[in-house]
């Protein structure tokens, strides 16, 4: 059985939205190096409409992928609904990860939640606060396993 | 991206090796013909007997000692298992408990180490610098009169550093103290010789030269302690219990008869692909190689590219036909990068973008220099969108 489905593999071979967005309206990074993966996402946000979205990541297959499907699926979305997405839905979309890999998604969700509370911010417009904290869910501990 | 798709390059010789067909035609009779239990009085459980006697003796001669000394197992985790358990006991014994080893073991050492630890025992292990390595002054610092064992690898799976195995083995006998060295990637590359080193206690496993997976030697000198970990039958002199696995290990022995006979031969063969495949990986910008630079495995290459994670690294490898390996914690599902990468000073979010790649004696020049490219090109692609990279080099 091979690690990821097809999808994840296309994802992450040809991942979509790769780049940067200049003048973006909201920019969110998640993660960390020390646990291998850093998500950046940038949103251009028009009428309340994701126009477009970009990301850059570093770390493993499935946090590439994550990205590439996050922005795809927010992209030509109201605000309401890219902030109403779920790491489940990443996952979904994905065809599923390795349980190990779960986080990756989650991830994804944070990256644009993040990106969308620095539109808020940027553009003063007030905000409910809770649906937009951070979970921390860097590393999950697995078993060390070397050869 | 250029791809070659009719390349197809296996570099993780140290995580497993290709059987060979020597080993192969060694092993098939003991399916069809020699297929006896070799406790059987009949015929053919007598004939499987001289076989396992002959792949014993054969064996002991490799490694220049007495057949009574080797004992067959199922590979390299249980052979250090048994062998730190036997130390340990020997120890306990004596009223000495503790062991001294290194930051750098296969975790097959470690854990059990931890378990000892559990059960009353003080473990030292000891720091091996950048360069990965150990001394045998080191050693010696750290023996005392508490001291019953040391654990020290003959060459590191990861980093390939060799140890002053001889040296160490030198200053145990000195101090009378028990020593065992992990040699199961040092078979095949590094002589090895139990009587020069002076070891107590040696594990191989068959996989890693060639050989079949699932069987493997302790090497444990006449008198030395050995605890039975596997309680049952009275195969291995009581010190093992089940029936042997014959195909196993007559595979086993004629890998190693191959591996030893072939030596110098593979040795000159990898050492310039090697230094090819280092000098040529060292050009790519903010690469740095892993373990020292000399005292290293012939086949083993390992780098660390600043601003990639390992896995995806090895996937898009993967997918240009190069099969590699690496200390990145989301390569094993682990929560920390490779202990072996942290042990030498790389910190966390360098380590997660190791790669190894670790060459057989039939690699090309052509392939190497494939490799090289096709590392470069993935590098390059995976730090044109990789936040961490622009943060630290952008
Ligand atoms: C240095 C070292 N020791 C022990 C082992 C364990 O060997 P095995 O897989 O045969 O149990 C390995 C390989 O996995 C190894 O590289």
């Amino acid at each position: 059985m091979a690690l990821y489905s097809e999808k994840v593999m296309d994802h992450f071979r040809h991942p979509r939205n790769v780049g940067v967005i200049e003048n973006a309206d909201g920019v969110g990074e998640v993660g960390n190096a020390k646990c291998g993966d850093i998500m950046k996402i940038y949103l251009k946000i028009e009428n309340d409409i994701i126009v477009d979205a970009k990301f850059e990541t570093f770390g493993c297959g499935s946090a590439i992928a994550s990205s590439s499907m996050a922005t795809e699926l927010i992209i030509g979305k109201p605000v309401s609904e890219a902030l109403a997405l779920t790491n489940k839905a990443v996952v979904e979309a994905l065809d599923g990860l390795p349980a190990h890999k779960l986080h990756c998604s989650v991830l994804a969700e944070e990256a644009i939640k993040q990106a969308l509370k620095d539109y808020y911010d940027r553009h003063g417009i007030a905000y409910d606060p809770k649906p937009l904290e951070p979970c921390d869910t860097c590393c999950l501990p697995e078993q060390e396993h070397d050869r | 991206m250029r791809i070659l798709q009719s390349m197809k390059i296996y570099a993780d010789n140290a995580a497993t090796t290709r059987l060979s067909q020597t080993a192969l035609a060694a092993m098939m009779p003991c399916f069809s013909e020699t297929y006896g239990n070799p406790s059987s009085l009949h015929s053919v459980g007598q004939k499987a007997a001289e076989a396992l006697y002959a792949a014993r003796a054969a064996i002991a001669k490799e490694l220049n000692c007495d057949a009574k000394e080797i004992y067959f197992t199922s590979g390299g985790s249980e052979s250090d298992n048994q062998a730190l358990m036997s130390g340990a006991a020997w120890g306990a014994k004596k009223g000495k408990k503790q062991i001294i080893s290194t930051a750098i073991e296969h975790h097959a050492v470690l854990h059990t180490l931890d378990k000892l630890k559990k059960q009353g025992f003080s473990v030292t292990l000891l720091p091996v610098g950048e360069a990965g390595l150990v001394s045998a002054a080191q050693v010696e610092e750290a023996i005392g009169p508490d001291t019953c064992l040391v654990s020290v690898m003959t060459a590191n799976n990861e980093i390939g550093t060799i140890q002053p195995i001889d040296e160490i083995g030198a200053v145990c006998k000195k101090h009378g103290v028990l020593f065992h060295t992990d040699a199961v990637q040092a078979a095949g590359t590094l002589p090895i010789d139990v009587k020069q080193s002076g070891v107590d206690y040696l594990s191989l496993s068959a996989h890693k030269f060639h050989g079949p997976k699932g069987t493997g030697v302790l090497f444990a000198r006449k008198g030395a302690m050995l605890e039975t970990l596997i309680e049952g039958g009275a195969q291995e002199r009581g010190k093992r219990a089940g029936t042997e696995n014959l195909p196993g290990i007559v595979g086993m022995a004629a890998a190693l008869h191959e591996a030893c006979e072939k030596r110098e031969e593979n040795v000159a063969k990898l050492l310039p692909l090697r230094e090819r495949l280092i000098e040529g990986l060292a050009k790519i910008p903010y690469s740095m190689l892993n373990g020292d630079r000399n005292m290293r495995l012939p086949g083993n290459v390992n780098f660390c590219f600043e601003g990639v994670e390992g896995e995806s690294l090895l996937l898009l490898l993967d997918d240009r036909g190069i099969e590699a390996s690496s200390g990145s914690a989301c390569t094993s599902g682990a929560l920390d990068p490779s202990h072996v990468l942290l042990a030498i000073g790389r910190p966390h979010e360098i380590a997660h973008g190791s790669l190894r790649l670790t060459i057989a004696p039939d690699i090309t020049e052509e392939e190497v220099d494939y490799i090289i490219a096709s590392v470069g090109e993935v590098v390059a692609y995976l730090r044109s969108f990789s936040p961490l990279w622009k943060k630290t080099h952008g």
